[in-house]
């Protein structure tokens, strides 16, 4: 297996997903596959190459500090699964 | 009583210009054939009964932010999730005054090649019902090839505005990175997301192209066009040198009637006048697909981490505090493919695998780019089968996610390079569309109009499927 | 065995910037909750970042102020963890790329300039506010929901981190002073701890004196003044030393202290080490600032506070010259002539301090007349007159009286001397004969030469008289 049964449940604990027993079954075998294939890059001496983080070989994009308008309280909330007065509110954390 | 199933947009534009018909007309003719026939398509998801311009019609895949219009980008993580803003491609068409139809239906955070991974329900190949759509602009696809929209908007990472034009027969262009702009779009994978035209003619497409592209100081990944968008009118292809990289045109998978119409249409370019030749990208199919699904998910699983109860979506109420929230919450959201891509992301970011997997991916995509560079020094344009195969059947591949990657082997590689693709229909092979790929280097969209207008009049594919005449 | 502390300092500072880092929303401070929000730093599906153009020539002036390399090309990334004030699931903040490089900033102190090498200063955004909110049902502890205010979401943050180059809880104190007094002089920041526009963590570890080892490091957080945080540094390096010296071993622990409580020990917790996954930040490019940007912010700069603490410490001692600049006073103290300095910077640090009377505001001539004047003006009057020293229009004149001495200080041993030579009139005085208080005063006129205030020398002998 490329990927273990822990490894696939850290991942998961980083990633704040609560996996079922048979999720964590199944994940793990395609994930074993997938990363299998994806491990090709490897393959290759990319030593001497630079890496592409951006399509575009653009610097320098920038905005003046000026300020536009803000949205509403109301709209800020208008999603909010749980709110109290002008706040959002989640279970302690 | 207008007959959406054939007009085009520039067809249904002439008829608005003209004082023939109104765009709320238009309109309501969309929407009364979107509830005869999308029962059984299911490409919309939701449909917009107030005409918003007084324009031509358009339908907007589900991950675009529509302001007042629920957006879920074909996840149950986003259900009732209405944003309070529009996305930049929003606001062009409705400065544009087209009127939103309404949100298609798509694989869960643009992830999929069927739109199977959608979170309410695949959508149908108005070609065959019994088959997918292609994804994961699956929706948009089929909306246009069945006539409930005169064209729409979708958006192409690996392969997904170009992979369902080839399936649904319809014309679809993945447009060079930084061009239109992504602020507003959920995102999946930032630096090879774009919004792409799916269009019944090429001549469409660079209409539409026309109304969203251009920088947008919201998104400072955009970049100006060099020269403005030109619509397409030549139809013959004298002094274009057309490139058929052997890699791309011999990838394992294809399927023989794909292969046939390929070549045809090779053929047919010659004698249009252009120049055609053989060429090599070496490594980049060969890597491309690996190198694609290590990016991706890698920007995903940081993409998705949002996605988490707080401020809006669903929540999973339950006992703990909030990180038993978070837990439930996305387990309950989330369908398998995003978790899936989200966990093998955050593998491939973590500390000790970053090097070997993210960081080198970043330096295959280099290699990649300065391959099709190379072959644009003898080329103006590269071409191949949008798709190894037609449109597959429901539930054909579902149970392999690997064996689904592969239907984005042929797109795949020129994104990398954040190149642009364009995809016309090229023929049915038993009776089902096969797509042609035009490649070409950064900018190239109005070579890429030219050559795909004069194809596709050559051709003479009929974009209605047979069903539906 | 002779043990030195070995302290470095991470910083954290909030840019007066107009608009967020990467939204345009205003920064306002104290605003009602969720007022101040966009779909950016609410981290909307398809929101992307714009970065502030003032934030990042704010951070090279101060990188140009601690003499650091101004990078040619950073980078900006993202850390990515789960919390509710991080509202993406990651911060956009720099990692490898920093904006700017290997810089220093000298302490001047009586030992010596003390070389503190900055490792990197970098921009960054903050977090929004959670509020934790206690139960009404009669739970003994744990808050029962949290609520998330967004408005500070998105604020430019300079992250600056120094290499463990101070050698005493002072000099750490000193440090963070002068660090505050550059950056408000800069401009760019109040650095206000009671604000939250000045936050700092503090790593301390021991090792014997003299040697280059680096031993484990404790992290103190929560800190939140310079003095408290001077006190709980010798504390921890107290305690590191006694476990060295009974042969024990110092374990890796944050110390979390309580802003509120300062005798309250700390809460401490051994952090895993968390797993950011940092990687470039796709939805922005690099940056690669000018040259013509670098050279102008660089030949903006002021003289700045470190340099002058020097210049002035060869008049007054590190001490008096540090804390004058540190409290944005040695303008003025500059300002005043007169041959004692001692003692004006004595009365700029504590009288004039008091009066809390903003010293761009004072007319130095004026407040130097004043000064040289002081023991001739009563106790009160002085201060009264330091009160009102950065009125418009402000006289000295008007305070000084007839010039006749009248501070109790001065003439109270001349009283007492005057006293003790004459027993026999005192006794008698004490007996019934209140002329002689007369014989004393004018005893005292005489011993100062007619420049006593007689009705205060009149008070001061009937109370010494009265008094015993």
């Amino acid at each position: 297996m490329a990927i273990s049964r822990d490894e696939v449940l850290r991942v998961a604990r980083l990633a704040r997903l609560e996996l079922t027993e048979d999720e964590v079954e199944r994940f793990t075998e395609q994930l074993s596959a997938i990363l299998e294939a994806v491990a090709k890059v490897s393959e290759l001496d990319l030593s001497e190459v630079e890496p592409t983080a951006h399509p575009l070989e653009l610097v320098n994009a920038w905005a003046e500090d000026e300020p536009r308008p803000s949205i509403s309280v109301e709209d800020a909330l208008a999603n909010a699964p749980d709110r109290e007065a002008g706040f959002f509110k989640v279970p302690p954390a | 009583m207008i007959e959406t199933v054939r007009l085009t947009a520039e067809e249904a534009m002439g008829l608005v210009e003209r004082g023939e018909v109104s765009g709320a007309e238009l309109h309501r003719a969309y929407l009364d054939a979107i509830a005869e026939r999308d029962g059984e398509l299911h490409s919309y998801l939701r449909t917009v009964e107030e005409p918003g311009g007084d324009g031509v019609p358009i339908a907007f895949k589900d991950l675009i932010s529509t302001r007042g219009v629920e957006t879920t980008a074909g996840s149950k993580i986003l259900s009732g999730y209405v944003p309070v803003y529009d996305a930049t491609v929003a606001t062009r068409c409705k400065d544009a005054r087209l009127t939103l139809l309404g949100k298609t239906n798509m694989d869960e955070f643009a992830m999929g090649s069927s739109t199977e991974n959608s979170g309410f329900g695949p959508t149908r190949n108005p070609w065959d019902p019994t088959r997918v759509p292609g994804g994961s602009s699956g929706g948009s696809a089929a909306a246009v090839a069945a006539g409930l929209a005169p064209w729409a908007l979708g958006s192409d990472t690996g392969g997904s505005v170009k992979q369902p034009a080839s399936l649904c027969g319809v014309v679809g262009l993945r447009p060079t990175y930084g061009t239109v702009s992504r602020y507003g779009i959920v995102a999946f994978a930032s630096s090879l997301d774009q919004i792409g035209p799916m269009t019944k003619t090429v001549r469409d497409c660079a209409l539409l192209y026309r109304i969203v592209a251009g920088r947008d100081p919201c998104d400072t990944t955009t970049v100006g066009l060099p020269q403005p968008v030109k619509i397409p009118e030549r139809e013959d292809l004298k002094g274009v040198r057309i490139g058929v990289p052997r890699e791309l045109n011999e990838a394992e998978g294809i399927e023989p009637g794909v292969k046939e119409l390929t070549e045809r249409t090779i053929g047919l370019c010659g004698e249009l006048g252009a120049e055609v030749g053989e060429t090599s990208l070496p490594r980049s199919v060969e890597f491309g697909l690996p190198c694609y699904y290590l990016v991706a998910p890698a920007e995903a699983s940081s993409n998705l981490a949002r996605y988490d109860g707080v401020r809006y979506g669903i929540r999973v109420e339950g006992e703990g505090g909030v990180r038993a929230m978070y837990d439930r919450t996305r387990d309950a959201g989330f369908g398998d493919e995003p978790k899936r891509r989200i966990m093998l992301g955050t593998y491939a970011l973590s500390a000790g695998y970053y090097e070997a997997y993210y960081g080198q991916a970043q330096k295959v995509r280099t290699v990649i780019a300065d391959e099709h560079a190379a072959a644009f020094r003898d080329f103006d344009v590269l071409v191949s089968p949008t798709s190894p195969t037609v449109a597959f059947e429901l539930g054909a591949k579902t149970s392999n996610p690997l064996a689904m990657y592969l239907s984005d082997v042929l797109t795949i590689p020129s994104n990398m390079a954040g190149l642009p693709g364009l995809s016309i229909p090229c023929g049915l092979s038993d009776g089902l569309p096969v797509g042609f790929q035009l490649i070409g280097p950064q900018f190239s969209e109005n070579t890429l109009f030219h050559v795909g207008h004069a194809l596709e009049r050559a051709i003479g594919f009929d974009f209605v499927p047979g069903r539906l005449r | 065995m002779s043990w030195e502390p070995v302290i470095g300092l991470e910083i954290h500072i909030h840019l007066k910037t107009r608009t967020k880092m990467f939204c345009r929303c205003e920064v306002a401070y104290l605003e009602p909750e969720n007022t101040r929000t966009c779909p950016v730093c609410l981290a909307h599906p398809g929101s992307l970042p714009v970065p502030n153009a003032k934030a990042i020539e704010w951070t090279i002036k101060l990188g140009l102020a601690l003499d650091c390399e101004i990078a040619e090309h950073a980078v900006f990334h993202r850390k990515n963890y789960f919390y509710p004030d991080n509202p993406k699931g990651y911060q956009i903040s720099q990692y490898d790329e920093p904006l700017c490089l290997n810089g220093r900033l000298v302490v001047p102190g009586p030992e010596g300039d003390a070389r503190v090498g900055i490792v990197r200063a970098h921009l960054e955004e903050d977090a929004a506010k959670n509020v934790h909110t206690g139960t009404a049902e009669g739970r003994i502890s744990g808050a029962s929901a949290t609520l998330v205010d967004f408005n500070r979401a998105g604020t430019p943050l300079v992250e600056i981190v120094t290499q463990p180059d101070l050698r005493s809880a002072d000099q750490a104190r000193r440090f963070l002073q002068l660090l505050r007094r550059t950056v408000v002089e800069l401009g760019i920041s109040d650095a206000e701890m009671e604000k939250g526009s000045l936050r700092f963590d503090v790593n301390v570890s021991v090792r014997p004196e003299g040697s280059e080892e680096l031993r484990t490091r404790t992290e103190l957080k929560n800190l939140n003044s310079f003095a408290f945080a001077a006190r709980a540094i010798e504390r921890e390096v107290e305690r590191q030393i006694g476990i060295y010296d009974s042969g024990g071993e110092v374990e890796q622990e944050t110390l979390h202290f309580d802003p509120t409580a300062e005798s309250a020990p700390p809460l401490r917790s051994k952090e895993e080490a968390q797993d950011y996954r940092y990687l470039p930040e796709p939805d922005l490019v690099p940056l690669e600032p000018p040259r013509e940007l670098v050279d102008r912010v660089r030949a903006e700069l002021p003289e700045l506070p470190g340099e002058r603490v020097r210049r002035l410490a060869a008049e007054l001692g590190h001490d008096l010259a540090g804390d004058l600049v540190t409290s944005g006073r040695d303008r003025l103290y500059e300002r005043i002539s007169g041959d004692d300095r001692r003692a004006v910077a004595n009365v700029l640090m504590n009288q004039f301090a008091v009066s809390g009377v903003d010293p761009g505001a004072v007319d130095a001539d004026e407040l130097a007349t004043l000064i040289a004047a002081r023991s001739r003006i009563p106790r009160d009057r002085f201060l009264e007159a330091l009160a009102a020293s950065g009125d418009p229009g402000f006289s000295a004149e008007t305070y000084l009286g007839d010039g006749l001495v009248a501070d109790t200080a001065e003439l109270e041993p001349i009283v007492e001397r005057i006293l003790a030579a004459n027993p026999g009139q005192v006794e008698a005085y004490r007996g019934g004969k209140e002329g002689l208080l007369g014989f004393f005063v004018g005893q005292v006129m005489k011993a100062t030469q007619g420049k006593a205030d007689p009705r205060v020398v009149n008070e001061l002998v009937r109370a010494k008289l009265s008094s015993s």
